[in-house]
């Protein structure tokens, strides 16, 4: 298989007033072409920090990348210079962001909006680029697209603009996509139908980072899952090994802890504590205080990532399965 | 409209509307309305807890802030134990909302930034005079205790917690007030999975307890096919469908209840059979006539596209509004 993205000992961290945030330490992970990965995790364990830092959309200061690449096409994208990324950005690794209210420009037509990504990546007559706009819209079933081009992102519901936003993301025929809980604001009902567009473009060889904190979207949705915690990578395998056979604590546990919708009155097995404090992660393991399986190793050394067969898992008793 | 049993039952809403007034021009007159809620009936038994779910946009909260009269009803009843809340007045509200509490959704913004942990868990308890204020600390103490929280919390302010827990806060504040009936808004909706689970456990240890009774609003279908005893699912200010939970889940009637269950992404199936909707939900203000599902029914007839389905029991209290079953 060939690799499309290839993240390699990626670190970031943030100063703020309290002292600084290691926000991810040592992330690596590939995306293999045609490949859809998932990225899964809590809220604060560095999953957007990730994928933001891939297009460097991480403001600096207060951010700083501390260390690691990011391979694109033969291309460390951490240090091309500026011009070189913004032709890369939209083209080649294109974004969708949880919030499409937010991510659209307030200011513009949905019409202008398209029209501005189709002028600067092409050398492109602005008729021409409305009329292929206008084709997206209706190619990701916006109904009356001749109207809904000089629509603003306020008169369009959450789908609808979420659709824009991928629409947007999808025309340029990118080689990854980097999609940043697409859903997560929006109802099954909607997600199912963008879920189906996201398949659509699967079939045409597009790879995807999917990151999302819901392990049924993963289930629909992944080829590999990589799992996040406290700002490590813990556990990467295919969806078929994670879901099977989960390797670490964590992801054992979080499996367990998602209600599920068949009927079943057994109490739900939640994970007891909460995550660390970014800064102050413990010395050891970062998951120590709320396993199961905690022994005194776990207390005094930090454990790597271990090599099973097709699986990776951060954690000291993964050896002993 | 369906006469359903008002016995035993804590909590009895029947033809309920709360229709919001679109005002235009500077007489600001009424051109419209919004109608949020639009003839809604439900029963809630003691110790039941129903769930009610539906897309963004349907009537849930709304539904939930007229029950405790936070927004006014159009027309329409809401019996608790026999008495109207619609028509109560004065100090009888008081005690109204002594025995009805909410827990909303954001743990953020419900609690008062300015307020310590005991004062937040003893305001209520101290206005309505159930304790004198010498039992103020061992009182919140044992709230605390009760969801599972230190005892070092009691001085501390809410931004000094994180969102589970102040969400415990919550919910701590919603018990001290001996209430019969908990109004859960999207109440664990805001949590990461781990911290829901343990909320979850948490309002299901404490109805046990209290002997409460929840009406459980939720968008999210798995949280509500693991916590409610019967479930009612809500689509554009109207109730489509009303049944045992299980019922819900294994054979819903209702094609709207068909497409949200089938659309829920679930581990270990088949991901190919999906009923897809198209389109969103239309505008309160200007509902379809006929059945409101029928632009988006996958099943519609000419039928449902003129006339108005009605709430009808199909056997075993299996309530369903659609022309087709």
């Amino acid at each position: 298989m060939e690799k499309l993205l290839d993240i390699k000992d990626l670190s970031i961290s943030f100063k703020t007033d309290e002292g600084t945030i290691h926000a991810i330490d040592k992330v690596f992970f590939s995306i293999n072409k045609g490949e859809v990965l998932g990225l899964v995790g809590e809220s604060g364990c560095g999953k957007s920090v990730t994928s933001m830092s891939v297009l460097r959309l991480i403001a600096s200061p207060p951010g700083n990348i501390d260390s690691g690449k990011i391979i694109f096409d033969n291309k460390d994208l951490l240090s091309i210079p500026i011009e070189e990324l913004k032709k890369i950005r939209g083209k080649f690794i294109s974004m969708i962001f949880q919030e499409p209210m937010t991510a659209l420009s307030p200011l513009h037509c949905v019409g202008n909006q398209l029209v501005e990504t189709l002028q600067f990546h092409g050398n492109i007559d602005y008729k021409k680029a409305w009329e292929i706009g206008e084709q997206w819209l209706h190619n990701i079933g916006i109904g009356d697209p001749g109207k809904n081009m000089y629509a603003y992102p306020f008169q369009l519901s959450g789908g609808m603009s979420q659709r824009v936003m991928i629409a947007m993301a999808l025309m340029l025929d990118p080689k990854l996509i980097i999609a940043d809980e697409p859903t997560t604001a929006l109802d099954v009902t909607i997600q199912a139908q963008i879920f189906d567009l996201m398949r659509e473009m699967k079939k045409k060889d597009t790879s995807l980072l999917l990151i999302t904190h819901n392990m049924g979207i993963i289930w629909e949705m992944c080829d590999r899952v990589a799992v996040m915690y406290a700002g490590e990578i813990v556990e990467i395998g295919t969806i078929k090994g994670i879901f099977q056979e989960p390797l670490h604590p964590y992801t054992q546990a979080l499996l367990n802890s998602i209600p599920s919708i068949s009927i079943k009155r057994e109490k739900l097995k939640s994970i007891p504590g909460q995550v660390p404090s970014p800064f102050n992660y413990p010395k050891g393991c970062r998951f120590q205080d709320r396993c199961n399986y905690t022994f005194d190793k776990c207390r005094k050394e930090h454990p790597d990532l271990e090599k099973i067969n097709d699986r990776q898992a951060r954690c000291f008793l993964v050896k002993n399965k | 409209m369906v006469d359903l049993k008002t016995n035993f039952s804590v909590l009895g809403i029947s033809d309920l509307k709360t229709w919001f007034p679109i005002r235009r021009g500077i007489l600001s007159r009424t051109v419209g309305y919004t109608r949020a809620v639009d003839g809604v009936s439900l029963n809630i038994k003691q110790g039941e807890i129903l769930g009610l779910v539906g897309e963004s946009g349907c009537g849930k909260t709304t539904l939930a802030r007229t029950i405790v009269k936070l927004d006014p009803a159009k027309s329409g009843s809401i019996l608790f134990e026999g008495n109207d809340i619609l028509t109560t007045k004065g100090g009888n509200i008081r005690s109204l909302r002594q025995n009805i509490q909410i827990i909303f959704q954001d743990p953020f913004s419900s609690l008062n930034p300015r307020m310590t942990v005991i004062d937040t868990l003893t305001e209520g308890l101290i206005e309505h005079k159930m304790i004198p204020n010498r039992q103020k600390k061992d009182k919140a103490l044992q709230l605390l205790n009760d969801v599972a929280m230190d005892s070092d919390s009691l001085y501390r302010y809410p931004h000094e917690f994180s969102g589970g827990q102040r969400q415990r806060i919550s919910i701590a504040r919603a018990i001290s007030m001996k209430p019969k009936l908990i109004i859960c808004d999207e109440a664990v909706s805001a949590l990461d999975v781990s911290i829901q689970a343990q909320v979850i456990n948490l309002l299901i240890d404490l109805k046990n307890k209290h002997k409460l009774s929840y009406l459980f609003i939720s968008h999210d279908l798995s949280v509500v096919s693991y916590i409610a005893d019967k479930t009612a699912v809500m689509y554009l200010g109207q109730i489509v469908e009303n049944a045992d939970t299980a019922d819900i889940i294994n054979k819903p009637l209702h094609p709207y209840t068909q497409a949200l269950i089938s659309d829920v992404p679930r581990i270990g199936e088949n991901k190919d059979k999906r009923t897809i909707l198209k389109g969103d939900v239309p505008s309160a203000s200007n509902p379809p006539p006929g059945c409101r599902f029928h632009p988006r029914c996958p099943i519609g007839v000419q039928k449902c596209t003129t006339d108005v389905p009605r709430l009808e029991n199909k056997g075993n209290n299996h309530f369903v509004s659609c022309h087709l079953v």
